[in-house]
């Protein structure tokens, strides 16, 4: 590059700045239509989890509701507080924080802007919801019976494993619905329960899973977040037909197609869309909890699931959804419960 | 001639670094063209969101806040010959002692603060005082203990965390009102903002690092050690001595910006996966400001606006963060390659030839 380039190249980057500085106003704003705004957490929209499933419950308004959307991702936690109030400040008609990551900011943001409305999923921030925002909960322990029903009639060794992330009242939903699902479908199985401490560590769920396979037990249900990727990579390496995994949050067949039986899916964007949809029409009561189940089509089976689970299996999953739905069967969501449950 | 040669010479950190940004700038612009994004809507997004209403001008400063104290950290350790990689770890474990004494303590308000923020200046202190050490007495790098340094402190504050400080939860509750750093008379003067007290705490330490460094006989000798080891050796200097000061009052500039950020924005302490960041841009802006306080403060400015505009940005353009990371590293990339050097030389030349042509006419 010669000198006169680098003149040129300075020149031009005094220029860009100055027309950025002197510009005319042109925002980027609907005009007077409904506008949904979500921030994610830390994990960002290709999080491949939660995240991404919300923003297609988000887009799934855009299409259905011709709603405006906009998504802002948090880089840091610090990032929680600005981003709600830029949607907050902006006008929006419902902005989604998605994550119980959210838990401190919500109500911090909720009572600054009164007038904004705001969703959170996965928290139901203690029990004190501001009346400007609606929490969205799942009841996990409903498809992880499922999934535990589904597991102990696989099951050929009788023994079934599953692999917990950090140890907290969300994933002991998991295993108490999954437990209790197993002792209902096959009484002579037993699970074997181990926690990885981690929502991160693959490595760590890598050597559960391989300790697991290796003492005999053939079905394995994780709910951990990036700790199960090592379930998967295990369950690979072994004999098709033989042992399998379960997936959790998202269909998460793809990680290994010919060892995974199923995986319990939560219906984010269900979630989102159905309460945005109520939001738009009218019909939303904000201030409370919405807890979504089997019922609600808020947790289920993943559509992959029939590709290798047989179909009079699936008939019996079927069944004891059914007596979910209708109260038949009431699913242990604590430790306590469980152990009432296992001794009925 | 001579005279505006020296002149050169003397604005020339000054003008590197202006020459730095904007040429880091550009190269943002041309990557944003490339990408299809419009780069005068979004830098004007940028600017015009961060600074121009009361909210966003606090949330700024919120954000300077922290990259000010880290950015000191990093500087004075420089002036003494030390690359304190470090800050990042010092950081977290300012943030854990002041929610530990924020959470544990009861204590009357305004003391309770204080105390905080000291036990977070002093955590930090101690940690930076392990890789200092074993510097003065065995020899090791700084940057290797410093660094693994970081991942003790990120996974302790974890543990302590899940452990200790809760049971089995992914975040603290929040601190008690008296520990807390912010102040409602500032935040409503600047639209109800995180703004807080921990930016009186951070120009007040650029002042005592400029009195340390210039005005004091320990000032002297840290910056001596720093020139040239063994003359000050020579000179009776305790080279051992300075190192661990050094390294101390660093890692207490970054305990106090963890402290501050913790007691000021967050108000709870939250498990990790990774590093926050908040320390490796203490080297950025070091760097750029050319390990001065003052030049210190200014690029935190900088940093601290394009880091919360970057948000902006992404809402008002649809720029994705991310860009203003390269731009960042560009910014840096500059400085290091010592870019405007010849620029500025190419400049003064060509303003001599004419001279000289004019002088022969």
């Amino acid at each position: 590059m010669n000198k006169t380039s680098w003149v040129a190249l300075l020149l031009s980057a005094v220029l860009v700045l100055a027309v950025g500085c002197g510009g005319q106003q042109n925002g980027g704003k609907a005009d007077s239509g409904f506008t949904v705004g979500m921030v994610t957490d830390t994990g960002g929209l290709n999080d491949e989890s939660f995240n991404q499933t919300a923003w297609e419950g988000i887009k799934r308004t855009k299409n259905e509701l011709g709603a405006e959307i906009k998504a802002l991702e948090s880089k840091r936690d610090e990032d929680y507080v600005p981003n709600l109030t830029k949607f907050a400040r902006d006008g929006r008609d419902i902005t989604w924080a998605v994550g119980f990551k959210f838990e401190k900011a919500i109500p911090e943001v909720a009572s600054q802007f009164p007038n904004a409305k705001f969703g959170i999923v996965d928290s139901n921030l203690g029990g004190k919801i501001p009346d400007n925002v609606t929490a969205v909960t799942f009841k996990e322990e409903e498809g992880s019976f499922l999934m535990g029903v589904l597991a102990g009639l696989t099951t050929k060794t009788n023994k079934v494993g599953f692999i917990g992330g950090i140890s907290s009242p969300l994933i002991k939903k998991f295993e108490a619905g999954y437990r209790a699902g197993v002792h209902a479908a096959n009484p002579k199985a037993t699970v074997q329960v181990a926690y990885a401490e981690s929502f991160t560590d693959a490595t760590k769920g890598r050597s559960l899973a391989q300790s697991m396979y290796n003492n005999g037990v053939d079905v394995i249900f994780h709910a951990a977040g990036g700790v199960g990727k090592g379930l998967f990579d295990e369950v690979k390496t072994r004999e098709k037909g033989k042992f399998w995994a379960i997936g959790v949050d998202m269909d998460q067949s793809a990680l290994a197609p010919d060892h995974t039986l199923s995986s319990m899916i939560k219906r984010v964007d269900v979630a989102v869309f159905e309460i945005t949809k109520e939001l738009k029409e009218g019909k939303l009561q904000p201030g409370k909890q919405v807890e979504l189940g089997l019922k609600e089509n808020g947790v289920g089976l993943a559509e992959t699931t029939s590709k290798h689970v047989p179909a009079d299996v699936l008939k019996k999953v079927d069944e004891f959804k059914q007596k979910i739905i209708n109260g038949e069967i009431k699913v242990p969501k604590t430790e306590e419960e469980l152990n009432q449950f296992l001794t009925k | 001639m001579q005279q505006i040669l020296s002149r050169v010479n003397k604005t020339s950190t000054f003008a590197t670094s202006l020459i730095s940004i904007v040429l880091g700038m550009l190269v943002g612009a041309i990557m944003m063209m490339a990408a299809g994004y419009d780069p005068v809507l979004a830098y004007r997004a940028l600017f015009a969101s961060a600074l121009l209403q009361p909210y966003d001008l606090g949330e700024s400063i919120r954000t300077i806040t922290p990259l000010i104290l880290t950015g000191l950290a990093v500087a004075l350790a420089f002036r003494t010959g030390l690359f304190n990689i470090g800050v990042e770890g010092q950081f977290i474990v300012g943030q854990l002692a002041a929610v530990i004494v924020g959470l544990k303590l009861g204590l009357p308000p305004v003391l309770h603060a204080v105390v905080a923020v000291i036990a977070g200046g002093l955590a930090g202190a101690l940690w930076a005082a392990v890789p200092g050490l074993l510097k003065a007495t065995r020899g090791v790098h700084e940057v290797i203990i410093s660094i693994m340094m970081n991942f003790i402190a990120l996974n302790l504050s974890n543990v302590m965390i899940r452990k200790w400080l809760t049971e089995g939860s992914d975040s603290t509750p929040k601190i008690p009102d008296s520990a807390s750093l912010r102040v409602d008379f500032l935040s409503q003067l600047f639209g109800g903002s995180r703004i807080h007290l921990g930016i009186f705490l951070a120009l007040a330490m650029a002042l005592f690092m400029f009195y340390l460094l210039w005005k004091t006989k320990l000032g002297y000798e840290l910056r001596a050690v720093g020139h040239n080891p063994l003359a000050s050796e020579y000179a009776g200097m305790s080279v051992k001595r300075n190192i661990i000061l050094s390294m101390m009052i660093s890692g207490l500039f970054a305990g106090f910006a963890g402290a501050s950020e913790l007691l000021g924005t967050a108000g709870y302490h939250s498990i990790q996966a990774a590093f926050t960041g908040v320390g490796f841009d203490g080297i950025a802006v070091a760097l750029l400001g050319a390990n001065t306080p003052l030049g210190v403060i200014l690029s935190s400015v900088l940093f601290g606006v394009l880091t919360y505009g970057g948000g902006n940005m992404q809402f008002e353009a649809g720029v994705p963060f991310e860009v203003i990371r390269v731009v960042f590293a560009a910014i840096i990339l500059f400085v290091a390659a010592n870019i405007s050097g010849p620029l500025v030389d190419l400049f003064f030349r060509r303003r001599r030839g004419r001279h000289l042509a004019r002088n022969l006419d």
